[in-house]
C-alpha cells in the first residue's frame, strides 16, 4: 500500500504577524510543519503500523520547506519529495491542488492521500477537495478515525452536527482532524534517518505541467482592526460563589 | 571550529523540548507539591528512547552522540530537574560507566535492558558517613567463592527505590596500602535478597524525584557482576562522575535558559513606575547576566560533548562546566524570582521550584568545593589524568548505529 501525505510549511503559531506593503511578515519566527498536517502524517503512520505501507510526504515550497519534510521523515515517513519552482510563487488552493495532483500521479500507485484539515496560514481548507477533484477520486474530509478494509476506506467524520460515517473505494483523498490522535514525536532513529536523507526536488517541468493560473486574485490585504475587549476577573471566596457570580453575569449580558 | 548544531542535533532538541513542555510542564507543579514522582515518567522516557539515547544500537540504544545527550538534558531540566536526574543516574552514572568499563558480555547482559528502558539503573556511591571523600566508603564486599557478599548502606541515592540495578562501589580490600585502592565496583540487582531500600522525604527540592537509601545485608552478588578488576572501584567511580557531571552541567544550563526566558517575558509585561520593568536598568542587568551565563554554560557543556565524542578524557573540562553551570543556574533562578517579585515566590511561576531543585546540584556529583579542588589540582600540576585500562569510548556514528 502507498500513502501520500501532503504537508505545508507555515510560520510558527507563536509568530507575531505583521503586514508590510500588503505582504504578511512573521519576522524571524521559525517555520514549522503546519500543525494540522502533523495529524495527517500521524494518520498515515497509523495505517502503516496497522497494515504496512510506504508513506510518502510531499510539500510545495521553497528550499526551506525541506525542514517540514524532514520532520515527517523523522516521525517515520519513508520518502519525502519537495516540489519547488520559481514559477510557484503565488499559488491559490486551486493551483496547489493542480500541482499536488500532478505529483501524486507521478509518484504513482497511491491508495490514499491524506491532508490536514487546513493550513494555519492561508486556512482555506480547500486544497484537499480540489486535489480530489483533480485526481477524480472521492474525498472523505474531516476524518476523525480511519479504517481500511478490502480495498475500501471507512472514516468517521467529525462535523459540527455530530459524527458521520462514510466509506469509499480506494484510491481516495482524506483530510483529518485532531481526533485522529496526537502526532507522535520523531524517534531518534527517525531523526538520524531524516538528517541524512536526500530529499529530491521536483520542478514543474518534472511534473510535466505549466504554472497554474490563479483563479483568486488578491486585491488588498489589511490587518483586522484591533478589538478592545474588556477582561474582568470574577473574584469570590468559594468556588460556588464565583460560579454564582459568573452565572449572573452571563444572564445579565444575555449571552445565553 | 564550528559552534553550530547539526540538523540532527536541532531535531533532538526540538523533540525533547516538545515532550518536556507538552507532557511534563502541565503537571510538574502538582507532583512537586505532592512530593511524588510522576508515575508514568520513566516509562514514557523509555518509550521515547531517552533512556538509551547515547548508547550503541547493538546494545539496545538509540545510537545518538554525547552532544545529543547534553542537549536532551538541557531541555529536560528547563522543565524540571527530576527529569534530568533520571538521565544523570540511569544514562550517566550507570549506563555510560558500563559502556566504558564493562566486558562485552556485561554490556550485552546489563547495558542492553537499561538502554532499551526495560530496566532502570542508578549509581550508589555516597553513604551516611561520606560523600565527597569517596575513598572513605564503608560498605564492604567480601569474596566468597563465585560471589561477593555486600554489607553496608548507601544514602542519598537518586532512584534508589525505583531502579532495578545499581552500580555500587564497595570496599573489597580493607588492607590496601591506599584506601582508594581497596575499592571495587559491582552492578547489583536491586531485587536481590538482603536488600532493603526506601525514599527520603523532606527534601528542599527535587520533590517530584526519588532520592533514597539502599541497605545491604549479606547480599550475594555474582562474580560476573563485578565491573572491572578488583581494586579498580575508585577509578570506575571517578569515570561515573565524569559522565554524570556532564549531564548535570548540561541540565543546569537548561535552568539558566528557563530563568532567562521567564524573566524576559515577565519584564516586558510587568509595569512599575510607569514603564515595563524591562526598561529599568537594574532589571536589564539581571537579564544580561542570565544571558551571558547561559551562553558560557552552553559553550562549556558543548565543549565536553565534543571531547566525549572524540573519546578524550575530560575530567577537567567537565568539572569546570559542572561547577559553572550549577552555580550560574542557582543565581539565575534566584534573580528570576527577584524579577518576578512576589509572584516569583509562588510555585505558579516555576522559578522557586527551579531554585529549590538546582540547589542540590551544587552539592551532588562533586560539590563546588570538590570541583574547585579538582581545577586547582590541574592548574597547579598536582593532578594529572593517568591512562585508564578502559578509556571512555568515542562516538563512532557508523559503529554506534549498526543494528544488533
Ligand atoms: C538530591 C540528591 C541526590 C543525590 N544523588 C546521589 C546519587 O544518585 N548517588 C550518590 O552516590 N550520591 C548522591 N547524592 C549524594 C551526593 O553526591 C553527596 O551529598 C555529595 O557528594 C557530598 O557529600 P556529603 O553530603 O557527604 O558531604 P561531605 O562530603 O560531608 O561534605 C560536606 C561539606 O564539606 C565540603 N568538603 C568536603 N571535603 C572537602 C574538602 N576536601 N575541601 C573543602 N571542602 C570540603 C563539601 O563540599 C561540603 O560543602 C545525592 C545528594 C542529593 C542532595
Amino acid at each position: 500500500m502507498k500513502i501520500v501525505t501532503c504537508i505545508k510549511q507555515v510560520p510558527d503559531t507563536e509568530a507575531k504577524i505583521s503586514l508590510e506593503n500588503g505582504k504578511v511578515q512573521w519576522g524571524d519566527s521559525p517555520l514549522v510543519i503546519n500543525p494540522f498536517d502533523e495529524y495527517a502524517v500521524e494518520a498515515a503512520l497509523q495505517q502503516k503500523d496497522k497494515h504496512g505501507a510506504t508513506v510518502v510526504a510531499i510539500c510545495i515550497g521553497p528550499d526551506s520547506a525541506r525542514e517540514a519534510l524532514k520532520h515527517a521523515l523523522a516521525m517515520g515517513a519513508d520518502e519525502a519529495i519537495l516540489i519547488s519552482d520559481a514559477a510557484l510563487e503565488n499559488l491559490d488552493a486551486q493551483g496547489a491542488a493542480q500541482v499536488l495532483a500532478a505529483a501524486i500521479r507521478k509518484i504513482g500507485d497511491a491508495d490514499l492521500v491524506i491532508f490536514g484539515r487546513q493550513s494555519i496560514d492561508s486556512g482555506t481548507g480547500l486544497t484537499p477537495a480540489q486535489t480530489a477533484r483533480r485526481l477524480g477520486w472521492p474525498l472523505l474530509s474531516l476524518a476523525g478515525s480511519i479504517e481500511l478494509n478490502n480495498g475500501r476506506v471507512r472514516v468517521e467524520r467529525v462535523i459540527e452536527e455530530g459524527r458521520q460515517i462514510v466509506s469509499a473505494a480506494l484510491p481516495a483523498v482524506l483530510s483529518v482532524v485532531q481526533s485522529i490522535g496526537e502526532p507522535r514525536y520523531p524517534s531518534f532513529m527517525g531523526i538520524r534517518r531524516a538528517s541524512r536523507a536526500t530529499i529530491p526536488t521536483w520542478s514543474l517541468a518534472d511534473l510535466g505541467i505549466s504554472a497554474p493560473t490563479p483563479l483568486v486574485e488578491q486585491r488588498a490585504m489589511f490587518a483586522p482592526p484591533s478589538r478592545e475587549q474588556p477582561c474582568e476577573f470574577i473574584q469570590g471566596e468559594t468556588v460556588t460563589e464565583i460560579a454564582e457570580k459568573l452565572v449572573e453575569k452571563i444572564l445579565a449580558e444575555k449571552v445565553l | 571550529m564550528d559552534f553550530s548544531l547539526s540538523p540532527e542535533h536541532q531535531m533532538v532538541q526540538k523533540m525533547v523540548r516538545e515532550f518536556a513542555q507538552k507532557e511534563v510542564a502541565p503537571v510538574i507543579r502538582e507532583y512537586d507539591r505532592k512530593q511524588e514522582p510522576i508515575p508514568w515518567v520513566l516509562q514514557r522516557m523509555g518509550e521515547l528512547g531517552l533512556l538509551g539515547i547515547s548508547f550503541p544500537v547493538r546494545y539496545g540504544g538509540q545510537g545518538m552522540d554525547y552532544l545529543s545527550l547534553g542537549l536532551a538534558c538541557e531541555e529536560l531540566e528547563a522543565v524540571d530537574s527530576t527529569l534530568r536526574v533520571v538521565m544523570s543516574v540511569h544514562v550517566g552514572l550507570c549506563g555510560l560507566t558500563l559502556l566504558q568499563w564493562g566486558t562485552e558480555e556485561q554490556k550485552r547482559r546489563f547495558l542492553t535492558p537499561l538502554a532499551k528502558g526495560e530496566k532502570i539503573g542508578c549509581g550508589a556511591f555516597s553513604e551516611p558517613g561520606m560523600g565527597s571523600d569517596v575513598a572513605a566508603m564503608r560498605t564492604t564486599a567480601r569474596r566468597e567463592g563465585d560471589f561477593y557478599i555486600l554489607n553496608g548502606e548507601k544514602m542519598w541515592i537518586s532512584l534508589a527505590s525505583k531502579a532495578d540495578f545499581a552500580l555500587v562501589t564497595a570496599r573489597t580490600n580493607p588492607e590496601a596500602a591506599r584506601p582508594s585502592e581497596g575499592l571495587s565496583t559491582f552492578l547489583v540487582d536491586l531485587h536481590s535478597e538482603g536488600i532493603t531500600r526506601g525514599d527520603l522525604h523532606g527534601k528542599m527540592g527535587m520533590r517530584a524525584g526519588s532520592t533514597g537509601w539502599i541497605h545491604f545485608r549479606d547480599v550475594r552478588v555474582p562474580l560476573e557482576n563485578r565491573i572491572g578488576e578488583e581494586g579498580e572501584g575508585f577509578k570506575i567511580t571517578m569515570s561515573a562522575f565524569d559522565h554524570g557531571r556532564y549531564t548535570v552541567a548540561a541540565g543546569a544550563t537548561g535552568v539558566i535558559r528557563a530563568a532567562l526566558e521567564a524573566s524576559t517575558r515577565y519584564a516586558r509585561e510587568r509595569v512599575a513606575f510607569g514603564k515595563p520593568i524591562a526598561e529599568h536598568q537594574l532589571i536589564q542587568q539581571k537579564i544580561a547576566a542570565m544571558l551571558t551565563d547561559y551562553e558560557i554554560a552552553r559553550l562549556l557543556y558543548w565543549q565536553v560533548g565534543w571531547l566525549k565524542n572524540l573519546g578524550r578524557r575530560c575530567t577537567r573540562e567537565t568539572s569546570i562546566a559542572k561547577k559553572f553551570a550549577t552555580e550560574a543556574a542557582f543565581r539565575a533562578a534566584n534573580e528570576a524570582i527577584q524579577v518576578h517579585g512576589a509572584y516569583g515566590y509562588m510555585d505558579e511561576y516555576d522559578m522557586e521550584r527551579h531554585l529549590r531543585n538546582i540547589r542540590a546540584t551544587i552539592i551532588y556529583e562533586g560539590s563546588s568545593e570538590i570541583q574547585t579542588l579538582i581545577q586547582a589540582g590541574y592548574a597547579l600540576g598536582m593532578r594529572q589524568d593517568k591512562p585508564l585500562r578502559c578509556e571512555p569510548p568515542a562516538y563512532d556514528a557508523e559503529e554506534w548505529t549498526k543494528p544488533a
